[in-house]
């Protein structure tokens, strides 16, 4: 019997994460009681440090290993490092925001590393089960940390919310990814896509239910219509940083499962998912901007928006050319930049006991606390696609994958989209400089490492909109293996 | 040529951005309106040599720069000048200055704010008239909706500046993101065609499109510029933005972001999409004529200053577009021309009401009458202004009308006919309003303690007036400037037009695979 060859290079990025997670939880357990626990954080950054210097050797290495279970490929890279820039500013935001919520120990930020060593392995996996191994650990990890703040009723409605009806599409994923396994007999990708070569879908049922299964599932991690009702619930619930975790962590790692599914074991069926998509992606951009109008909760009006941007990112996806593959690269990172942003202001804007988590509460800050009403303005602007902002430039690349496809009419319909969304980014902003503040927010106390996040959030997504070309150029060499 | 080792036109679109950063610094209200009319100044001193540097003998784009900005993309920062955007560069820097002065007393709060507001929409104005590259293009028109919008949504009336932003800023943005398909689509057409990509329009506009594609892409251009224009039917966002504007505001909205849509046609929608606007010249013309016509009617019946001269932009844009889609010499020329004039007159005018308001806190003309009694240099003004805006032979709106009105009637008998009722109608609703604000016996008891203007004041007015004048008696000085460019544009206009009817019919269905 061969022994498979075993390449820990490959997964050192992985191994760190998993260890430094296990290191938190070990320190915080032999930690003296009683005292604050900053260190934590720092020690979690430092691990997401280190993994990201073992992502960067990997780059261009476009190796496979574990039997084919796992590659390093420009795609799983790229993805992984995205994940690890979120994953550092969500640390970093943390530090301030869990300490003052009180959930500032181990498990936390364990949690947090476990969270982003699933969404990698969602990201780097070639084999069914691999992917599903990583996203069953980022879910179970989110669904813990969704009701962290276990005092509050809202987020242990959150937690469980997420939990029943994760669990739910997690279920439908398993069963697509049987019935995959079942009519093709294999769950590698590659595989599985040699064997469909030649075949009709509508002659296969099982392939059928299976690519319905998968789209659900799937669906349900990007938040798409209509698997998107428990976005608003649980991101209003759950604890802000874990909210700017999932909407964009999440958010990223279902698109690298999705693409890499679709893109590399199911091509076959482009037709017939295109048009289905084209729906589901026409559909998600407009009810997340519609509904997103009508909040007053500002949690709950970002994730109606990153409903809505989960469809702008389905645009490219139909598209399915390069430029559209690449630019969903590009649009990740722009978004895990800007959205990330937002949510570290909307933290910024609360104290212990006081969160100022509505829309109303925006009222007159414009003034008090220009730095960051700048911030969020300059973060909702870029959401909303106005130049020269990294927003802009993403969706520049999505919009025009789909020109260059001919989906003219998918183009149309998701630029009058973003012209819908400038309603309700602007709507935060005209409370912030246009109305007087009826209630002050005073005392609000800006911890080092948020500000240190809201800073970074900035020039990521100034740089990516004024120089968009490094960024771009790096997107579209990491698609070459898989297009 | 150089300013601090900068080439002009980027020294011009970044030096108003580096002064708002200066004044972040600033803690003084006074320094600050000091030190802004300084960058202002500097601005627009740095802007004449533009024009006395400016070669009249050629057509081709001057000032040239071109880097790459997003090479895989083929996007790049291309800015140049030709005659038709050298006017407006001047106008935009010349304008700014003004409105600084103009804001000096009227802006009593977050001063700061507003100013570096002010200089960012500079940055942004100027940005868009040399842009030479599609996307360019596109990013600094959207940058100037963001200080425009805070400009209107801060410091606007109290009433409903909110309602005015919101409704400023989402007009724009809808029609110019259908153009940025649009561009999309243009830049995938040129791949094909020509294996390069590239958004400059310089290379774009010797694409030969296929008709029924032209039509659609026209369409979206056109709709974003019309919105900018206003033209009729789009025009609705703009007596509410400049009713709630602060009055630089709208002196700036007035003189130089309307242009925006004006310029707009004639550097991109026209020349890239020319039988497309051959086609649409009828429809395009009679929304001019009902904008010409409507405007003036619904002028008449204001009973507001400022909403008045506002639906009085809407009637001179009309001529505006009326003169461009004549495309024949003079149309054109009375249409950049009128551009300018519209600039001047209707910025004079705003600037005026502005100064009546800030007095009285009224804009309704039924509390006015009997002004020129107790304001005689203010009435002097007003009058020349005025008549400007009417057109009297002397002033700049004479020339510009006359040479539009010129080009209708050569491009259709009964365009000319109709537009010509217009100046009359013009002429009707000016001298009415001013007879019924300025003469008469003073009716209410508050105006009778008016002061007239001051220094600064006067500062603000005279360089308008002269302008009026100089427009007015020489206007060969400009016309020189623009002559060729427009007589380039022209020519290519139709030499691309006959091109196309060559074409024959199946080519456009490959193409467009």
């Amino acid at each position: 019997m061969k022994i498979p060859e075993i390449d820990l290079y490959l997964i050192a990025p992985e191994i760190i994460i998993a260890a430094f997670g296990f290191l938190v939880l070990l320190v915080d357990v032999f930690a003296p009681k009683g005292e604050k626990k900053g260190y934590l954080g720092v020690l979690s950054l430092i691990g997401v440090v280190i993994a990201f210097f073992y992502t960067l050797p990997l780059v261009g290495s476009d190796k496979t290993g574990f039997e084919g279970m796992f590659t390093s490929d420009g795609f799983a890279i790229f993805f992984k490092i995205t994940i690890l820039i979120i994953a550092f500013l969500t640390v970093l935001i943390s530090m301030g925001y869990a300490s003052r919520e009180g959930i500032g120990f181990g498990e936390y930020y364990a949690l947090i590393l476990f969270a982003t060593l699933g969404m990698m392995l969602m990201a780097a996996g070639t084999h069914l089960i691999v992917i599903f191994l990583g996203l069953e650990t980022m879910s179970i990890s989110i669904y813990i940390l969704a009701g962290m703040l276990r005092e509050d009723r809202r987020s242990v409605e959150s937690a469980f919310k997420y939990f029943l009806l994760g669990a739910f599409a997690t279920g439908f994923l398993l069963y697509g990814i049987a019935f995959l396994y079942g009519a093709t007999g294999s769950l590698y990708l590659k595989d599985i896509a040699s064997y469909i070569a030649s075949k009709k879908l509508l002659d296969n049922p099982m392939l059928l239910m299976s690519l319905a299964f998968l789209t659900i599932g799937f669906g349900f991690k990007i938040a798409s219509v209509p698997f998107h009702m428990w976005t608003p619930d649980v991101y209003e619930g759950a604890p802000t940083s874990i909210a700017a975790f999932m909407a964009t962590g999440v958010k990223a790692a279902g698109f690298s499962a999705l693409i890499r599914v679709f893109f590399t074991a199911l091509p076959e069926f482009r037709p017939d998912w295109t048009s289905i998509m084209w729906l589901i992606a026409v559909v998600t951009m407009t009810v997340g901007n519609i509904i997103a109008i009508s909040q007053n909760n500002i949690k709950r009006m970002l994730a109606y928006s990153s409903i809505a941007h989960a469809g702008y990112i389905l645009v490219a996806f139909v598209a399915g050319n390069k430029s559209g593959t690449s630019g969903i690269l590009f649009y990740l990172m722009a978004y895990a930049f800007m959205n990330l942003g937002a949510f570290t202001c909307v933290i910024l804007l609360g104290k212990k006991g006081e969160e100022n988590i509505l829309i109303a509460d925006y009222a007159g800050v414009g003034f008090k606390y220009p730095l960051l009403a700048a911030s969020m303005t300059i973060f909702l602007l870029s959401m909303a696609g106005i130049p020269p902002l990294g927003g802009f430039m993403a969706k520049f690349y999505i919009f025009s994958a789909a020109v260059e496809a001919k989906f003219y009419w998918l183009a149309i319909l998701g630029v009058l989209n973003s012209a819908i969304s400038v309603y309700y980014y602007l709507r935060v902003t005209v409370l912030m400089y246009f109305r007087e503040s009826e209630r002050e927010i005073t005392g609000l106390q800006f911890s080092p490492a948020p500000v240190i996040a809201l800073i970074l959030a900035l020039i990521g997504t100034f740089y990516m909109g004024l120089f968009p070309a490094n960024v771009l150029s790096f997107a579209q060499k990491s698609i070459a293996g898989l297009m | 040529m150089d300013i601090l080792g900068i080439p002009i036109l980027s020294f011009l679109i970044f030096f108003p951005l580096a002064g708002a950063i200066i004044l972040l610094f600033i803690k003084k209200e006074e320094t600050i309106r000091w030190t802004t009319l300084a960058i202002a100044l500097v601005e627009f001193v740095a802007s004449l040599p533009l024009f006395f540097k400016f070669d009249s003998a050629t057509a081709a784009m001057q000032f040239l720069e071109d880097w790459w900005w997003v090479e895989a993309y083929g996007i790049s920062y291309k800015i140049g000048i030709d005659g038709i955007s050298l006017l407006l560069v001047l106008l935009a820097t010349f304008l700014t200055v003004l409105c600084v002065l103009c804001s000096w007393t009227a802006i009593t709060f977050r001063v700061k704010e507003y100013m570096i507001s002010f200089l960012f929409l500079e940055t942004g104005m100027i940005g868009a008239l040399v842009a030479l590259d599609l996307i360019l293009f596109y990013v600094f028109w959207e940058v100037m909706l963001i200080p425009m919008y805070l400009l209107i949504g801060i410091w606007g009336n109290p009433q409903r500046r909110i309602y005015a932003a919101i409704k400023f800023f989402l007009f724009t943005m809808a029609g110019s993101v259908l153009m940025l398909v649009a561009i999309l689509v243009l830049y995938f057409i040129n791949l094909k065609a020509t294996g390069r990509g590239t958004f400059d329009v310089l290379e774009l506009y010797k694409l030969g499109i296929p008709m029924g594609t032209q039509h659609w892409l026209f369409g979206a251009f056109a709709l974003a510029f019309a919105i900018k224009v206003p033209m009729f039917p789009f025009h609705t966002w703009l007596p509410d933005a400049h009713t709630e504007a602060p009055t630089a505001g709208s002196v700036i909205l007035a003189g130089v972001l309307l242009k925006m849509g004006t310029y707009g046609f004639i550097r991109f929608a026209m020349p890239l999409f020319p039988n497309a606007a051959l086609d649409l010249m009828p429809l395009i013309s009679i929304l001019a004529l009902i904008g010409i016509i409507y405007g003036a009617l619904v002028s008449m019946m204001q009973p507001d200053l400022k909403r008045l001269v506002a639906f009085s932009s809407v009637s001179h844009l009309g001529y505006v577009m009326l003169g461009m889609f004549a495309l024949n010499t003079q149309g054109v020329q009375g249409s950049i021309y009128q551009m300018l004039n519209h600039g001047i007159s209707t910025g004079s005018l705003f600037l005026i009401v502005g100064m009546i308001y800030e007095r009285r806190h009224t804009r309704m003309i039924s509390d006015f009458g009997g002004i020129s009694k107790v304001m005689p240099v203010f009435a002097v003004f007003f009058m020349i202004v005025t008549l400007s805006s009417i057109g009297l032979p002397g002033t700049n709106g004479f020339v510009g009308e006359f040479l539009i009105l010129l080009g209708a009637f050569q491009a259709n008998i009964v365009y000319g006919v109709l537009a010509a009722a217009g100046v009359i109608l013009g002429a009707a609703y000016m001298l009415w309003m001013f007879q019924r604000v300025m003469f008469g016996k003073i009716t209410n008891p508050k105006n009778e303690g008016l002061k007239d203007l001051n220094a600064r004041e006067i500062i603000t007015l005279i360089p308008m007036v002269a302008l009026i004048f100089l427009m007015g008696i020489y206007p060969k000085l400009f016309f020189s400037k623009m002559d060729v460019s427009v007589e380039k544009f022209l020519k290519d206009f139709r030499g691309k037009v006959e091109m196309k009817a060559d074409l024959p019919a199946p080519k456009v269905a490959e193409i467009k695979k």
